[in-house]
């Protein structure tokens, strides 16, 4: 039942409408609403119930177990969003002075000064608004470097087959060529296949590492100098930092340019899908271009840095200080976590992951790439299993619904068919870990015995699978009352 | 070992299981010259209770404040249900919604949410959000362009708020687009007889209601014009004005695309985000609409169900030929702009708007009845926000106020040198008389002793007296 399903014409929530003064307006007639309004006239209760009911039809951290893999759903601190959420902080204006920001500036300045540190970059900024808007950033710095140079020749940026979709889309945003490059059976990339590539159009190459099939990239330092030496940057994609923080640092991998996903390695909330945040670190070359905002400090003061300063700054990406409170909450889990914490959240992490691929491997789940370490994930592929029964990768993962967890990346990276990619995060225990590998055992067995009941699954949620096609061909985006037809 | 809950004796075994002797090993496919020492730059680990007492030291230290600024964030009620209900684990801490069946919650939010949306603005389509009020402008101007195929010159009025033009040109510029600013006229509005010399050709024009100034646009003669041109119009909304003002969908023959920063349904001013831009459409257009679409279907048994749809618009399928690199939305700050929607209700929203409107009203009257101040624009009808000339320094004016505990506004010198003694001051439906009052006396003491004796006896911030 919809919200609006609920409305009653004439129902009035007295405690929220603010008094007002009584005054004429001048506003000519033409500019003002003719159309009603559509909106659900119900009282607090009713819309209070419907949303808290809405809510319990979903999965999320605080329910289930989510190895979603690349998503790293690790458990989001109470404390972050309790303490984001002090009123002191909630009722800043953005455009309020510096002087009336102090304790804000320095949460945001300490933290720069944190990922400076965990990244090995020389400057961060904390403004893109997402991982797909710190790409941006990134991918513009790159492109502003080479313009500032006079080296306008370069238009291609590199990728690897089995990049984030982000990659490519955000390079074709910067207006680049996109380049895919080959990997090669042991996940790696085909240093072959980029030397072929790689030459005087090359503005830069877009890697993730660990990458996306779950393995760090063991000739990384050997890619980083011949893209270099072609006079090209390298892009760190950090949406896996997870297995690496406090372990290595991209800086010293050799890398110009960096963004990080908070809202993965520093546990902010993924919220049904945002708000994350992006933030951007680069070495001392690129400098000149971070995106502003950018938080200053001298002798304790903390004031914002601006283009006024940072002419060659690629620009601002959000009308004012980009996702603040998403940073408050990634402050207060980097000091939470500290130092020496770290390098355990790879650790363990890693741990978790190789723990499952080994315990998987054992049942008759097949490794897509044998022989390799897991990362903080891996990928399985299931191309046997549907081979021998017919079932896939989608069916396990409904079934896995039914079990109460929620279910692994699947068929991403495209490139490895029938693909799961795991990631159960450092915050899982054992225990947790052991009744995923029982379920994925079962599911195992129902493969084998009755896969009817994989291919028609979920069967215990609140919707079995639904219609896509009719989804996206008959679209239905709005409500529109009754009587009238929707568009 | 904060949040990690592995014993000893459950590391061991683990090991165990792997075949591995300690957790170092399992990096050994890392070349040992890439592993880096202790870091040097973190401090050490804080308790819970460390961590509150210096956050809760940071939220206080700065005092709080009677604000008056808008210009592009706004200051209005949140009920108290709306964050409670957004916070709740399982809004706050699910991902995206791709697997369907365990997401209806988020799902059929976000599609009551395009439902409120779409009607708000008076357009047929609405996708999920997108990051704020400038990145959707951003990339309202880009589908603008896709859409119309023959043009890359977008025309921006100089009405817009000048943080959006800065975020439009880092966004859209890469992709040889063209911005041309059209003049604002001496009545704060767009200069139409410019307008009508810069129209033809163009592939758009972004129209601000209400603008930057607070001033009423002619929004119905903007679209008019922009369609003889053949341009596409972009309309650019306040979303608590489109309760009270005609919204996109009702100007002239109606806009094309509708996109603003969604700030004041619920979210908190929180130095500046997280917010969320919203983008509606006219129906043809949706397919090249970026951003999370949810539409409504059945499942296999013929119930009602909602899922991500038009999902080949996107990054994870379409990879460099998407729409946009968008991977998320806003989820959580939609969560809570939904349920304050239904919370305030069309007769709520509206009074919200109305009183916003008055309670400016009533500010500008008695701020311009101060001998030194006057209304910029005075013909022009304004909704929540009006511009001031003073006469005295503005920074000096402000400074001043700040010492009293008062945010009088934001001052115009910075963006537009015609403005030196501009300010723009915003009263919305939290300000009461006594509020109102409060500034006045505090204003009219301080710019009565500017005016009289220049420069100002006050030197720095530590100097409170005045």
């Amino acid at each position: 039942m919809l919200i609006f399903d609920r409305s009653q014409p004439g129902r009035v929530n007295a405690a929220q409408m603010p008094p007002a003064m009584d005054l004429p307006s001048d506003i000519p007639e033409a500019l003002l609403r003719r159309q009603p309004l559509v909106l659900p006239e119900v009282s607090e209760l009713q819309a209070v119930r419907h949303y808290t009911r809405l809510s319990q039809r979903n999965f999320s951290i605080d329910t289930h177990f989510y190895p979603l893999g690349s998503c790293t759903m690790k458990y989001n601190p109470r404390a972050s969003n309790a303490l984001a959420m002090l009123p002191g902080f909630l009722n800043r204006h953005p455009l309020a002075p510096e002087s009336t920001g102090q304790g804000f500036l320095a949460c945001l300045f300490e933290l720069q000064e944190i990922l400076k540190d965990v990244t090995g970059m020389r400057g961060v900024s904390l403004t893109p608004m997402a991982g797909a808007q710190g790409e941006f950033a990134g991918v513009a710095m790159i492109r502003a470097y080479h313009k500032a140079r006079g080296d306008e020749a370069r238009d291609e940026i590199l990728i690897p087959k089995a990049a984030h979709g982000t990659n490519p889309a955000t390079a074709a945003m910067c207006g680049y060529r996109v380049h895919e490059i080959d990997v090669k059976p042991d996940g790696d990339i085909d240093l072959a296949a980029l030397d072929a590539a790689i030459g005087p159009r090359t503005a830069g190459l877009m890697l993730t590492n660990p990458s996306t099939l779950g393995v760090f990239d063991r000739h990384i330092l050997d890619i980083a100098q011949r893209v270099h030496k072609a006079g090209g940057l390298l892009y760190y994609d950090g949406a896996n930092l997870n297995a690496i923080l406090g372990q290595v640092k991209p800086g010293d991998m050799g890398f110009d340019v960096i963004h990080l996903n908070l809202h993965k390695t520093f546990s902010t909330p993924h919220g049904g899908g945002g708000p994350g945040a992006g933030p951007v670190g680069v070495s001392e070359r690129l400098l000149p271009f971070l995106p502003v905002p950018i938080v200053g400090e001298s002798r304790g003061h903390y004031y914002w840095i601006t283009e006024k300063t940072r002419p060659q700054s690629i620009g601002r990406l959000s009308t004012f200080m980009g996702n603040a409170g998403v940073l408050l909450r990634a402050y207060v889990y980097a000091r939470l976590i500290g130092r020496e914490g770290m390098p355990r959240i790879a650790q363990y992490a890693v741990l978790n992951a190789n723990y499952l691929l080994r315990k998987l491997a054992a049942l008759g789940f097949e490794p897509a790439y044998k022989g390799r370490r897991a990362t903080h994930e891996f990928l399985l592929t299931l191309k046997n299993l549907k081979d021998a029964t017919s079932v896939t990768a989608m069916d396990v993962a409904k079934r896995l619904l039914d079990k109460g967890y929620h279910a692994p990346t699947v068929y991403f990276p495209l490139m490895v068919p029938e693909c799961f990619l795991i990631e159960p995060t450092e915050t899982e225990g054992l225990d947790e870990l052991d009744g995923f590998i029982a379920a994925m055992a079962e599911i195992l067995l129902e493969a084998r015995t009755s896969p009817d009941v994989l291919k028609g699954a979920p069967h215990t949620l609140p919707v079995r699978r639904l219609d896509e096609v009719r989804a996206a061909r008959e679209l239905n985006l709005t409500w529109t009352p009754p009587h009238k037809t929707h568009s | 070992m904060p949040f990690i809950p592995h014993t000893p004796a459950d590391t061991a075994a683990m090991l165990e299981a792997i075949g591995a002797r300690s957790v170092d090993e399992l990096f050994d496919e890392i070349p040992e010259a890439l592993r880096c020492g202790p870091l040097t730059h973190v401090p050490s680990a804080l308790t819970e209770q460390q961590i509150s007492r210096l956050m809760q030291e940071r939220a206080t230290a700065d005092g709080t404040f009677l604000n008056f600024i808008g210009a592009g964030a706004y200051e209005h009620h949140i009920p108290a249900a709306v964050w409670e209900i957004a916070t709740r684990g399982e809004f706050y801490t699910a991902y995206t919604p791709y697997q369907a069946e365990a997401s209806q919650g988020t799902l059929q939010l976000l599609y009551e949410f395009q439902t409120m949306i779409a009607s708000l603005t008076g357009m047929d389509v609405s996708n999920a959000s997108l990051y704020d009020g400038s990145s959707a402008l951003a990339e309202a101007v880009l589908m603008a362009v896709r859409l119309h195929g023959n043009s890359r010159r977008v025309l921006m009025p100089e009405t817009v708020h000048p943080l959006y033009r800065q975020v439009v040109e880092a966004i859209v510029t890469a992709q040889s687009i063209v911005l041309e600013t059209v003049p604002a006229g001496e009545d704060g509005r767009t200069d139409m007889d410019a307008l009508r010399k810069q129209l033809p050709g163009a592939a758009a024009l972004v129209i601000p209601q209400p603008n930057f100034f607070g001033c009423l646009e002619d929004a119905p003669e903007m679209v008019q014009l922009a369609q003889e041109a053949q341009a596409l119009t972009i309309g650019l909304v306040n979303p608590i004005a489109c309760a009270l003002l005609a919204p996109p969908g009702e100007w002239g023959p109606g806009c094309d695309i509708a996109v603003g920063e969604g700030q004041s349904l619920g979210a908190p001013l929180s130095s500046g985000g997280p917010y969320f831009g919203f983008m509606a459409c006219k129906r043809p257009h949706v397919r090249q609409m970026p951003g999370r679409i949810v539409g409504r279907t059945v499942d296999a048994e013929g119930r009602d169900a909602f899922t991500l749809t038009l999902q080949a618009r996107e990054q994870h399928i379409r990879r460099s030929k998407a729409t946009s690199n968008i991977c998320t939305n806003q989820g959580l700050l939609v969560t809570a702009a939904t349920i304050h929607m239904a919370l305030l209700g069309p007769a709520g929203l509206r009074q919200v708007a109305l009183a916003s409107h008055a309670h400016t009203k009533r500010l500008v009257a008695r701020l311009t009845a101060i001998a030194g101040i006057r209304l910029a624009y005075p013909n022009t009808p304004f909704f929540h926000e009006a511009v001031l000339r003073i006469d005295a320094p503005v920074p000096d004016v402000l400074r001043a106020l700040e010492a009293q505990g008062i945010l009088g506004g934001y001052a115009l010198s910075e963006a537009f040198a015609a403005l030196a003694d501009g300010l723009l001051v915003c009263a919305t439906e939290t300000k009461t008389e006594a509020d109102i009052e409060r500034y006045a006396e505090q204003l009219e003491r301080i710019v009565s002793k500017r005016r009289m004796e220049p420069p100002c006896a006050y030197k720095d911030n530590n100097q409170r007296s005045l």
